[in-house]
């Protein structure tokens, strides 16, 4: 039975969680505000908040310096080669340890995970020379296996969490139906793990999006996405927070509309697994 | 059909020989986000119509991040760079290494004999020229002359640090917030290590004796240290352990100082008035002594550099001579005006007239001058840099000390704990690293 709430609870709780999640937004909200400021208001001491004269200069300064196109398109063949060819690799093995786990399944999951405690730079140079051997530094496919890659663990984890809620009785009737292996993932098990599998697409969109030490450190000129359009901006002797701030609002625009229209899939696939 | 064959062939090999002559070759360029340098990317329409066989391609990186990845690519030798930006610090190291392409052979054009002293001095190694300056600046003294002539004082045009301590004390007016002196004091070998090792040689100090021994238990690094501690607990803004160059660059725009020591490069940021509330009252001085013959000030070149492994040499080395040229900057003056010509490289810039209008012009040449890479200490050193070492170990070590020092400077310790901890970290791995 639910418990009951009064008015006065409910009005506490939404001020609690507006004010945390406003908190958590206003560094977003800062840095959206300051690219609309001139350089001077932008350290301007005491800080103006919203009262001062709104200003496009910095969109335009960062759009006549910088190809923003070119970074645009890296940033989306990454993350999204890097998501879906994780997916391809991931759904299976996933499958595979959800449904016909073997003794083994529970020490190859923890190896996995075990992966993403080592510091990346601890890597970093087996793989700069690796990438230097193949030719694939400043590429957008070896950035994208890169990627995918690092990211591989949290997607067969994610899948793996999720097939699990998925009871086996009706992959069982399934099968007493007649159903061959094939018809079994695609027909029986793909629409009820449809949402588990594209929250996970989302995450690790996400994620590979906003990854910045292996696109800084394996790109130069062509391959380089919209992290390392962002660090270009920083500037060791001169002002620069007003473009700065304009450069990271146009990296995070895209994702953060993709993540707007997708927080239901987004909270669901954080969730899962939390009410058993 | 015999004779249409050859045709066919000659037509071909027309073709291939037209693309052959139109071959593109592109270069790579590792460059930092600084005023100088993103005036020229605007300005490069210039080089690729004098050379449309050759394509830029330009990276732009955080200077920490760029010396990261130059120092990568250069060592694995990645290829990934054609052209670098680089500093006086890495240029005698990386030369040495056989890292990067001498660059001796620009045409007789490019006038070599052109470069100031200091600053060719500090790029060569063994007598090979291995960068060719795009910019080089050197510290000084920028203060507020209002507030000065308020105090009814005037700065001398070579002041001492006692000089420098009254003018303080005689500028501040904390409860309007206005603070008599900033300087740098945030942790790491290009912030506040760069003030205080420039600050250093002006009281005899140095970071190592001839045989590479640290120098911190000395009483010049103690008279240095705490001087430096006086004036900014004394005069200094609050929480300066955590003020590089942009946060004093702030806080001097804002009318916040009465007084600001750091780059050469400032002085057009604090004097232009779209972004400076204090640009007319602004006056310069060099960075000051203590009468033992050397100053406070340091020098610094961001230069451009090939490394070994670019497999356009020739291609970057044209990209080079136009990029450090005195026909580049006759380039920038006509389209941007003189005061923005990227400064302190070149004797004819200062000897041009229109240039000397200029207000920091004549300040920034002094200041250059009286710093010497090759010879930066009141007693002698085993090595070249005037706010740097240049051994590979250095960056490590100073950001080390530097922290030390800024930690005594948020007041978490001692000017004496401090350089107590500096002499044993430096001492410890000057050891590990063999000398």
């Amino acid at each position: 039975m639910a418990r009951s709430v009064t008015t006065q609870r409910k009005l506490v709780n939404t001020i609690a969680a507006w004010s945390i999640g406003f908190l958590i937004f206003f560094p977003i909200l800062w840095t959206i505000l300051t690219s609309f400021k001139t350089e001077a208001t932008a350290i301007a001491d005491p800080p103006v908040f919203l009262a001062f004269n709104w200003t496009l200069e910095n969109y335009e300064v960062v759009l006549e310096r910088s190809n923003y196109a070119r970074f645009l398109w890296n940033s989306i063949f990454i993350a999204g080669g890097s998501t879906l060819l994780g997916l391809i690799i991931a759904i299976p093995a996933a499958w595979s340890m959800a449904f016909v786990p073997s003794r083994r399944t529970k020490d190859i999951l923890l190896w996995m995970l075990s992966t993403k405690m080592l510091p990346a730079v601890g890597v970093l140079y087996p793989i700069y020379l690796i990438f230097i051997k193949m030719g694939l530094l400043d590429s957008r496919i070896g950035l994208t296996v890169v990627i995918m890659l690092i990211n591989l663990p949290i997607i067969v984890w994610m899948l793996y969490t999720y097939f699990r809620e998925i009871p086996g009785e009706i992959l069982e009737a399934a099968r007493m139906d007649g159903a061959t292996l094939k018809s079994e993932i695609l027909y029986v098990l793909t629409p009820m793990a449809v949402p588990g599998i594209a929250s996970t697409l989302l995450l690790n969109f996400i994620l590979a999006w906003n990854e910045a030490f292996w696109t800084l450190n394996l790109t130069a000129a062509k391959a380089a996405p919209l992290t390392a359009f962002i660090a270009s901006y920083s500037s060791p002797e001169g002002l620069f927070y007003a473009k700065l701030s304009a450069a990271s609002t146009m990296a995070i625009a895209p994702i953060l509309i993709l993540g707007w229209f997708s927080q239901k899939q987004l909270v669901r696939g954080l969730t899962f697994g939390a009410v058993k | 059909m015999n004779l249409t064959m050859p045709l066919r062939l000659t037509s071909i090999a027309a073709i291939l020989a037209a693309n052959a002559a139109f071959a593109e070759t592109t270069i790579t360029i590792a460059t930092v986000n600084n005023g100088d340098m993103i005036r020229m990317q605007g300005l490069t329409e210039d080089f690729t119509s004098k050379n449309p066989d050759i394509k830029l391609e330009w990276v732009t990186l955080e200077e920490n991040v760029l010396r990261q990845r130059v120092t990568q690519d250069i060592a694995a030798k990645g290829g990934q760079f054609d052209v670098m930006t680089i500093g006086t610090y890495e240029v005698p190291i990386w030369g040495a290494q056989d890292w990067l392409v001498s660059l001796d052979d620009l045409p007789a054009e490019w006038d070599k004999d052109d470069i100031l002293p200091a600053i060719r001095g500090g790029l060569t190694v063994d007598g090979n020229l291995y960068a060719a300056p795009f910019y080089g600046e050197s510290s000084m003294v920028m203060y507020r002359k209002d507030l000065m002539a308020n105090a009814g004082m005037e700065m001398p045009e070579a002041p001492t640090w006692d000089e420098i301590a009254k003018a303080a004390e005689a500028m501040t007016d904390k409860e309007k917030g206005i603070y008599g002196i900033c300087l740098r004091g945030k942790a790491g070998w290009g912030e506040n290590m760069a003030f205080l090792s420039a600050m250093a040689n002006s009281y005899g100090a140095r970071w190592f004796d001839e045989d590479w021994k640290p120098q911190f238990d000395t009483e010049e690094w103690a008279a240095t240290l705490n001087t430096y501690m006086d004036l900014m607990n004394n005069y200094g803004p609050p929480g300066a352990s955590t003020n590089g160059f942009n946060e004093n660059l702030s806080l001097f725009q804002q009318g916040k100082c009465g007084m600001w020591i750091d780059a050469t490069v400032a002085a057009s940021f604090v004097t232009n008035p779209t972004d400076s509330t204090v640009a007319e009252h602004v006056g310069f001085a060099l960075a000051p002594d203590n009468g033992l013959g050397k100053r406070g000030n340091w020098l610094w070149a961001w230069s451009l550099a090939i490394p070994a492994g670019s497999d356009a040499t020739d291609e970057a080395k044209k990209f080079v001579a136009w990029a450090t040229s005195k026909e580049y900057t006759a380039l920038v003056a006509e389209s941007e005006g003189w005061a923005n010509v990227p400064p302190g490289t070149r004797t004819s810039l200062y000897e041009n007239e229109e240039y000397k209008k200029v207000p920091f012009a004549e300040m920034t040449l002094n200041s250059i001058n009286s710093a010497d890479p090759t010879n930066p200490t009141v007693d002698p050193v085993p090595y070249t840099g005037v706010q740097f070492v240049a051994i590979p170990e250095f960056a490590g070590i100073a950001t080390q000390v530097g922290q030390e020092f800024s930690a005594a400077l948020a007041g978490q310790q001692s000017v004496q704990e401090a350089l107590e901890k500096a002499q044993a970290l430096t001492a410890e791995e000057m050891e590990a690293a063999g000398y």
